[in-house]
C-alpha cells in the first residue's frame, strides 16, 4: 500500500476534496478579518477605508456585548444540563425490553430531523402562544392565568425549545453506550451488594463518561451558534441575544459590515478557547 | 457455612423449559463442578443458584435456610464471571474493595481484607492499576480477589478460566484448586471442559439439556458411567462407543472401552485394523483405527512413543474387565 507512487497517487486524488474545504473555510475566515479592520457600512458610503481597531474596542465597549456573551453561556449550559440529564433518564428506559421498541425509538429521535425553524415556529404558535397555545389552554384549564412564554419567560422557553431539538441526539449516544455495557458488570456488582442507584453510580455513569463528554463537545459547538431558534421567536428582544445574534443585528440591522466581523473574530476566539478545553477534557477521558 | 440444596428447580425463558425439576444438594466445603456441553443449562442453574436468574418453581436453600426468594447480595455468595466483570475505570485495590465499600464496613477493615486478599493471590504489584493494564491471568486473580474479600458461604465460578491461554488455564487451575484447600469453602464451578472438571472437582455433575445425567467423584464416574452420555463425556480422549453385532456379543446394545483399556498386540487380538491418524504427544500416542470390521473409528492408546504410521496394520485386544455395557436406552448393565 504504501509504495511511493501510491502515496503520491493518493495526494492527488484528495487534493479536489482538501482544497475545496481549505477553500470553504479559509475565504470567509480571510473575508471576515479583512473587513473587520475596515470601515465598511453598505448603505451609508460603502467601504471607506482602513479603521485599525476601532471595529474591536467598539465591539467589545458596546452595552449589549457582555450581556450577549452571558446569553450565550446560559442558552449553552442550560440546553447541556437538560439535554445530559434527562438525555441519559431516556437512554436507560428505552434499554429496557417494551413492546413496540423499534418505533419508540424512532419517535425519540424524530425531533432531530425537524429543522430549527420549523420546531421553533412550531413551539412558538402552537404550544406558546398566550392566546391559542396548547400551554394556554392548558393553564386556563386549571384556572391559571396563561403565561406569555417568549417576552415573560424567554431565556426558559429558548433553552426549552433547544433541549427539545437537542435531546434525541443526546438520547442516542448515550443509549448505544449505555447498550455497550457488559451485563455482567452490573451483575457483578449486584452480587457485591449495589443497589440499584448505587449501581448506576458507581458502574454506569463512569461508562457513560467518555459519550457524555462527547455529546457535551459536539453539542457546544453547535449551541453556540443557534440563530434561527432566537430570530424566529423572540428576534434577540427580552434578553435573548446571544454573542451570534449581536453579530447579526450588527451587519444587517445597523448594516455595519466592519463591527459585525470584529464581532465574529472574537466568536471564533471564544468557541476554539471553548473546544480547547472541552477537547483537553476528551482526551483525559480517552486515555 | 455453604451448604446449597435445590429442590425440584425448574427454569423456563417463556415457553421453553431449559431446566426441567431438578434435585441436587451441594455440601458444605465441597468443589462441585457442572460439566456438560455448551447449552445445556449449566451456567443458567449457577446464575440461579446466584440469583441472577430467578427460578420458575422450586426452592433454593442456603444453609438450610430458603433462598428462594432472596436478592443475589443478601445471599451470602459470591460469582467470579466467564469476563471477569471487573470494574474499568476503577483501580485493583478498588475493584477489590467494592463489595467491602458496599458493605459499608469500616476503612481500616477494608484495607486488612483487601491487603489479605492480595496477599493470597499475589496482587500487591499491580493493585493500583487498572484492569486495562492488566493481563488474563491477571485479571482472574483480581476476580477472585474481589470474591474472596467478602468471606462468603460460597464461590460461584462462571467458566471462568474459558479466556486463558492453555498453559495459563493448568496453571490457574492448579491455583483454584490450592485455594479450596486453603479456604475450605464450598465452590461450584460451571465448565464444558472435562478436563477441568476431572482434575478439580470432589463432585461432578453431568449436565445435559438441563437434566443432571449423573452426579459423583471424578473417579466414580470414569469408572462407573451411568450411561453412554457420561461414558462419551467424561475421559479424554472419548470412550469407545460400539453398537451393533460386536456389542449384541455381550449382550448389550452398546459396549465402551476407553482408548487406555486396549491393548496393541502383536498376533491373535480380537480386532485388526489400519492405523488412520496417528497423534503422537510423547508420552503416549492415540491412534484411530479404521477397517476393524466395526461401524466404529476406534481410538486407542500406546504407552510411550509406538512406531505406527498412517496405513499400518495393527492388532487390538480389549481389557474385558474394563468394558462397559449399555442398554438399548444407553443406560449402564451391571
Amino acid at each position: 500500500m504504501a509504495t511511493k507512487a501510491s502515496r503520491s497517487a493518493a495526494r492527488l486524488m484528495m487534493a479536489p476534496a482538501v482544497i475545496l474545504l481549505l477553500g470553504w473555510m479559509l475565504v470567509p475566515l480571510i473575508m471576515t478579518l479583512w473587513f473587520s479592520f475596515r470601515v465598511y457600512l453598505p448603505l451609508r458610503g460603502g467601504d471607506q477605508g482602513w479603521a485599525g481597531f476601532s471595529n474591536y474596542t467598539r465591539f467589545v465597549t458596546s452595552s449589549a456585548f457582555w450581556p450577549s456573551i452571558q446569553t450565550t453561556l446560559i442558552i449553552v449550559l442550560g440546553v447541556l444540563a437538560i439535554t445530559v440529564i434527562f438525555g441519559i433518564l431516556i437512554a436507560l428506559l428505552l434499554d429496557q425490553p417494551i413492546w413496540g421498541q423499534g418505533v419508540v425509538r424512532i419517535l425519540v429521535i424524530a425531533p432531530f430531523f425537524v429543522m430549527p425553524t420549523v420546531s421553533a415556529l412550531v413551539w412558538k404558535n402552537m404550544f406558546m402562544d398566550p392566546v391559542n397555545g396548547l400551554f394556554a389552554h392548558l393553564w386556563r384549564f386549571f384556572g391559571a392565568e396563561p403565561v406569555s412564554w417568549l417576552s415573560d419567560a424567554s431565556m426558559p422557553s429558548i433553552i426549552m425549545i433547544v433541549s427539545w431539538q437537542w435531546l434525541p441526539f443526546a438520547t442516542l449516544i448515550l443509549l448505544t453506550a449505555v447498550q455497550s455495557l457488559d451485563s455482567e458488570q452490573l451483575e457483578a456488582a449486584e452480587m457485591d451488594g449495589a443497589p440499584w442507584i448505587k449501581r448506576f453510580w458507581f458502574i454506569i455513569l463512569p461508562h457513560l463518561s467518555r459519550a457524555i463528554t462527547i455529546v457535551i463537545l459536539i453539542q457546544t459547538i453547535f449551541l453556540l451558534a443557534i440563530f434561527a431558534e432566537i430570530f424566529v421567536t423572540t428576534g434577540g428582544a427580552f434578553g435573548t441575544r446571544t454573542l451570534s445574534y449581536l453579530i447579526f443585528q450588527r451587519v444587517l440591522e445597523s448594516q455595519n459590515v466592519g463591527l459585525g466581523s470584529a464581532g465574529g473574530v472574537y466568536a471564533i476566539i471564544l468557541a476554539n478557547i471553548i473546544a480547547i478545553f472541552l477537547m483537553r477534557i476528551v482526551g483525559k477521558n480517552l486515555d | 457455612m455453604g451448604q446449597i440444596q435445590l429442590k425440584q428447580v425448574t427454569k423456563s425463558f417463556g415457553d421453553v423449559q431449559v431446566i426441567p425439576p431438578l434435585d441436587l444438594t451441594i455440601e458444605d466445603g465441597e468443589f462441585t463442578v457442572f460439566v456438560g456441553p455448551s447449552g445445556c443449562g449449566k451456567s443458567t442453574l449457577l446464575r440461579l443458584i446466584a440469583g441472577l436468574e430467578d427460578i420458575t418453581t422450586g426452592h433454593i436453600e442456603i444453609d438450610g435456610t430458603d433462598a428462594t426468594d432472596l436478592v443475589p447480595a443478601k445471599r451470602g455468595l459470591a460469582m467470579v464471571f466467564q469476563s471477569y466483570a471487573l470494574y474499568p475505570h476503577m483501580s485493583v485495590r478498588k475493584n477489590i474493595a467494592f463489595p467491602l465499600r458496599m458493605a459499608k464496613m469500616d476503612k481500616a477493615e477494608i484495607d486488612r481484607r483487601v491487603n489479605a486478599a492480595a496477599e493470597v493471590l499475589n496482587l500487591a504489584d499491580y493493585i493500583d492499576r487498572r484492569p486495562g493494564q492488566l493481563s488474563g491471568g491477571q485479571r482472574q486473580r483480581v476476580a477472585i480477589g474481589r470474591a474472596i474479600v467478602r468471606e462468603p458461604s460460597a464461590f460461584l465460578f462462571d467458566e471462568p478460566l474459558s479466556n486463558l491461554d492453555a498453559a495459563l488455564r493448568v496453571g490457574m487451575r492448579m491455583e483454584i484448586s490450592e485455594l479450596h484447600k486453603k479456604l475450605a469453602t464450598t465452590m461450584v464451578y460451571v465448565t464444558h471442559d472435562q478436563v477441568e472438571a476431572m482434575t478439580m472437582a470432589d463432585k461432578i455433575v453431568v449436565l445435559q439439556a438441563g437434566v443432571i445425567e449423573q452426579v459423583g467423584s471424578p473417579l466414580e464416574l470414569y469408572r462407573t458411567p451411568r450411561n453412554t452420555f457420561v461414558a462419551g463425556f467424561i475421559g479424554s480422549p472419548k470412550m469407545n462407543l460400539i453398537t451393533g453385532e460386536e456389542a449384541a456379543k455381550h449382550d448389550a446394545a452398546t459396549i465402551g472401552i476407553r482408548p487406555e483399556h486396549i491393548d496393541v498386540v502383536e498376533s491373535g487380538g480380537t480386532w485388526t485394523g489400519t492405523v488412520g491418524v496417528a497423534e503422537h504427544l510423547g508420552s503416549d500416542t492415540f491412534f484411530h483405527i479404521h477397517n476393524t470390521g466395526l461401524a466404529e473409528t476406534i481410538t486407542v492408546r500406546a504407552i510411550g512413543d509406538v512406531n505406527l504410521t498412517h496405513g499400518d496394520t495393527i492388532q487390538l485386544t480389549p481389557r474385558m474387565d474394563e468394558l462397559h455395557r449399555f442398554d438399548a436406552d444407553g443406560l449402564r448393565i451391571g
